[in-house]
């Protein structure tokens, strides 16, 4: 019989019904083995249902780093009858397949290539526990124990875990050792040896951490200084919220009051969260809010008024599968053109692309700094991946002394001093950004009429076409502000001679990596782009200039950040060639080298001219 | 267009306790129809906050879209103003106020903004009792889009443009009192002598307080077969009672009859006296307020003047214990938990 034989190099999927406790269960498997030092990538694969459906957990171990969801199952923990036999189907030749024995295995399921490892969970649980509500919990923490013993985990590492995380109930941390212990031994009993995958220690420097990308947008949130939140729960940007109150619960609680220093209303919908976070970033406090993609098509009027009155704002799109109410619990990065132009008339919006969880924290606080410089919404592109898995990244870091930019302000005393009337968009500087003042600030000066209505430059209603004009294209003079202040997309180049690049950003960055280094094992160099924010900044031409072939890299399937670059970059469609995909689950490098390989085997679409370097 | 008043300011005119002249709170000159009542409900905010006095820059205007909710270009231009979208005043007001709980909130929409488009943001400010004077200028009708029924025009109720309204109005004050609110009054563009002081106590209670001003579209439904019109409004009126608003400082000095009147002393001090008209109505009562409404609507009277007011009601800072500080006013220290805190906060996820 053929039996997968590796060590730090495979996927772990369990198979569990929701609701059902094991969700902590799984966790604690994933942290056991990044705590050993193997970088590892948990993906949650989940209904959108509060219990009884399957969900599953895929754990891939990585010990080269690889961090993006990988296609093919090495070892399935089956405790979810439902899904059994599609479990069993799924699991790779030569792969194992652990389940529980208390009910016997389908006939069906017959295959002669996979390594079976029967235990009775159930029974060895009940056998052991008596309270009906921990058994379901501990039947998890017994296949926890026979992995810890078939993959030779670190007893300790578990066990530290186990206590780290009852620390407050040490009867129940009893009995989910007690439970650990038991799958240990039944496994160490029936199956020594049985399994040929195994979790080897890696030296590590300790610093990683392992976080979701909504907790790390909203502790960005805290350490921007962001006091007013507007919300209307949405999956999966749910928890970013709910997170911000609990970091906000902890951090912003004034000492001798208990009094709070942040605002959290749960509104009646999405226009009225985004309105709140308008009314309170107008008022001079950071506000945000966040939503997926049905709450950003409801926020869409609101985000031109921002745009065209000027007010700054930041939203975090945990993006989810669409089109309409879509796959709510599967991921994709297909809010791209709705967020960029979201709104009527001639509007656009700054949009920042995190990949990790730390650039979700480092672009959180850019984004309140970057909204209230250019006084304009600022849209953060997270997705159900980023946002709701947990992903190895660096930790997160502050510098005590970065100061908030709070853009172009005036106070009361700066009033006093203009030497010539004041206008909310009379544009002293040359930069498209203008001078604002908070309500309240003086009794004379500095009060003027917001208004989404065309405006002079004083902020008065206005229906002479000049001077509409004239703010259009000052707005415009902004945007191209903008594109020095976002952060510039990262280039890496792999062969200066090479005539192939490829674009991605957000999530889809780390299968971009490794399929980039799988392609380059087979000697197809290939350049990287890596996009962090529109406006896109020069080097993003500088990039397609060079390169004959782009490759564009997404999770949708219109290519909606390639239809972004072809209509703001002005570049040749036929060279932007898209690779997608759109299936909800995380892309894979598989997926993008099994797209990218017969692309090169295609014609050159410019023929034999040279990379183009003109400016379009 | 924007049309600006001339600066002139003539040296006899009346300063208030706070030094200011009633011209301190005007705005730009109108550009309603001549004889919309609006413009009247404007100059009686613009008295208002005059008489109560406020510092006209502590003042903050919000509406949403409409001829109504133009207004506030034309009083208080010294306040800092936003004029949202259609429907969505309440929001922008609840936000803003989140910001700087300092501020006097007064929010100006229509009927077509608040009881069509924005009645989810209308009802939610109500449950929240956002600190908001909470303004409808009422005229049955969409104005700006030229005199479509709304959904205020009564049952039957023609506008300019002949047929009767086929279906049941929304009684904005009635709803206003179910969801909890904690002032709710309604006046008349017409009757000056009245909104003046409901607006004095509006901007004063805590929490939101609606006032529901009907006010006359003079160009759509304005026509004998309206019941929002001048002359109809008039012929129906029927009012809770007089009353003297009294502020913090003043003594109050005339005494009236016991059981006539009701005094009843708000949040900061200040006290409403209410000289009684319609038998007995106790205003602090909500389940006597809608009685009343219901009793006066079978009549076919429109009941007007501080029809509910509950003087102990709390607004949304309190509901939520956020700090006396303005939340715009807090620094950067006070706000960031620093790097020392994140490094504890990064060993939680190794
Ligand atoms: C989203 C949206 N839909 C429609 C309109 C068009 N519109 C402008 S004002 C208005 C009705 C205003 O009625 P009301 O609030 O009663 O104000 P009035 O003009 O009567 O004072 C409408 C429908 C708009 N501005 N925005
Ligand atoms: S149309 Fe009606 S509501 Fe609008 S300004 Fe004229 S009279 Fe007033
Ligand atoms: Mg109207």
């Amino acid at each position: 019989m053929s039996r997968i034989e590796k060590v730090n190099d495979y996927v772990v999927r369990f198979a569990n019904v929701n609701g059902t406790g094991s969700a902590s269960a799984n966790n604690l498997f994933a942290l056991a083995i990044y705590r050993m030092g193997v970088p590892v990538t948990p993906k949650n694969i989940f209904p959108s249902n509060i219990q009884g459906l399957p969900t599953w957990f895929e754990v891939r171990v990585s010990g080269s780093g690889y961090l993006a969801r990988r296609a093919g199952i090495d070892l399935t923990v089956a405790v979810n009858g439902q899904t059994l036999v599609q479990d069993y189907n799924e699991v790779l030749p030569g792969g194992y397949f652990l389940y529980d024995s208390t009910k016997r295995l389908p006939d069906e399921c017959r295959r002669d290539d996979l390594n079976v490892i029967a235990i009775p969970l159930t029974q060895l649980c009940n056998d052991a526990f008596t309270d009906p509500r921990l058994r379901q919990l501990l039947k998890n923490i017994i296949y926890i124990g026979a992995l810890a013993q078939l993959l030779d985990i670190d007893h300790g590492v578990l066990t530290a875990a186990i206590s780290g995380q009852y620390a407050k109930k040490p009867q129940l941390a009893e009995s989910n050792l007690q439970a650990l212990e038991i799958g240990y031994t039944y496994a160490a009993n029936h199956f020594a040896g049985a399994c040929g995958l195994r979790v080897e220690p890696q030296p590590t420097s300790g610093e990683s951490i392992l976080m979701d990308g909504n907790s790390a947008l909203a502790l960005g949130a805290i350490y921007a200084g962001a006091t007013v939140a507007g919300w209307y729960p949405i999956t999966p940007s749910t928890s970013v919220v709910e997170a911000f109150e609990r970091y906000a619960n902890r951090y912003r609680i004034e000492a001798e009051t208990g009094r709070k220093r942040f605002a959290i209303i749960q509104a009646e919908d999405e226009l009225a969260a985004i309105g709140i976070a308008i009314g309170a970033s107008w008022n001079g406090a950071r506000a945000f809010t966040a939503t997926s993609g049905p709450g950003l098509s409801l926020m869409a009027e609101f985000l031109g008024l921002a745009y065209y009155a000027e007010i700054p704002v930041v939203l975090m799109d945990v993006q989810r599968a669409g089109p309409s109410t879509g796959m709510p619990t599967r991921s994709q990065q297909s809010d791209i053109l709705d967020a960029a132009y979201a709104s009527h008339g001639d509007t656009k919006h700054v949009l920042l692309f995190p990949s990790d969880p730390t650039e979700c924290f480092e672009m959180a606080v850019a984004a309140f700094d970057l909204a209230e410089r250019l006084q304009t919404p600022v849209i953060i592109m997270s997705d159900l991946d980023l946002g709701m898995n947990d992903h190895l990244c660096a930790p997160l870091s502050w510098d005590d002394s970065r100061r908030y930019d709070r853009g172009k302000v005036l106070d009361a005393a700066a009033l006093e001093a203009l030497p010539t009337r004041w206008g909310r968009y009379l544009d002293v500087d040359g930069d498209g950004i203008c001078y604002r003042t908070y309500p309240g600030t003086h009794p004379s000066k500095g009060a003027y009429f917001t208004r989404g209505t065309s405006h002079n430059e004083y902020s008065g209603y206005t229906e002479d076409n000049t001077i509409y004009r004239r703010g259009m294209e000052r707005l415009a003079r902004k945007w191209q502000t903008a594109r020095d202040l976002v952060p510039a997309a990262e280039a890496t180049e792999r062969d200066s001679e090479t005539i192939i690049g490829a674009i991605f950003y957000g999530t889809t960055s780390a299968a971009a990596l490794e399929a980039i280094d799988l392609l380059a094992a087979e000697g197809v160099a290939i350049n990287l782009l890596r996009l962090k924010a529109f406006p896109f900044g020069p080097e993003v031409k500088t990039f397609i200039d060079r390169h004959r072939r782009v490759f564009v890299i997404e999770q949708n399937r219109d290519g909606q950040m390639r239809q972004l670059l072809i209509g703001e970059g002005d570049f040749p469609p036929a060279k932007l060639l898209s690779v997608l995909n759109f299936d909800g689950l995380p892309i894979t490098a598989a997926t993008i080298v099994d797209q990218i390989q017969p692309l090169l085997a295609a014609p050159d679409p410019d023929g034999d001219t040279e990379p183009s370097g003109e400016k379009p | 267009m924007t049309f600006v008043r001339p600066s002139f300011r003539h040296p006899q005119q009346p300063t208030n306790a706070l030094g200011y002249v009633r011209k301190d709170y005007e705005g730009l000159i109108s550009t309603l129809c001549a004889g919309c009542g609006h413009d009247s409900i404007s100059n009686a905010i613009i008295q208002a906050c005059f008489e109560i006095p406020v510092e006209p820059h502590k003042v903050v205007k919000m509406s949403g879209i409409g001829c109504s909710s133009k207004t506030p270009a034309y009083f208080l231009d010294r306040s800092h103003g936003f004029n949202s979208v259609h429907g969505r005043m309440p929001s922008i007001a609840t936000g803003a106020n989140m910001a700087n709980r300092d501020l006097i909130y007064l929010g100006v929409s229509g009927d077509g903004d608040t009881a069509s488009i924005g009645m989810g943001q209308f009802i939610h400010a109500l449950r929240r009792d956002l600190n908001l004077t909470y303004v409808v200028m009422n005229n049955g009708c969409y104005g700006l889009t030229k005199g479509q029924d709304s959904a205020t025009a009564d049952r039957g109720s023609r506008t300019k443009k002949g047929a009767p309204n086929p279906f049941e109005s929304i009684d904005l004050c009635e709803m206003a009192i179910q969801l909890g609110a904690g002032f709710v009054a309604r006046g008349f563009s017409g009757d000056k002598q009245q909104l003046v002081p409901l607006l004095k106590a509006a901007l004063l209670h805590r929490g939101i307080a609606l006032i529901d001003v009907i006010s006359p579209c003079v160009t759509f439904n304005n026509s004998s077969g309206s019941t929002k019109s001048y002359q109809y409004v008039r012929d129906h009126i029927e009012a809770t009672g007089t009353f003297d608003f009294i502020p913090l400082q003043q003594e109050i000095v005339v005494q009236y009859e016991e059981g006539a009147t009701q005094a009843v002393t708000m949040h900061d001090g200040s006290i409403i006296q209410l000289h009684k008209n319609v038998g007995g109505v106790d205003v602090t009562s909500r389940r006597r307020a809608l009685d009343l409404l219901e009793a006066e609507r079978e009549q076919g009277r429109l009941l007007t003047g501080i029809l509910f007011l509950d003087p102990e009601s709390e607004d949304t800072h309190a509901i939520l214990n956020t700090t006396l500080t303005p939340l715009n006013q807090l620094t950067q220290a006070e706000l960031c938990p620093g790097a020392a805190a994140l490094e504890q906060i990064n060993a939680r996820f190794r």
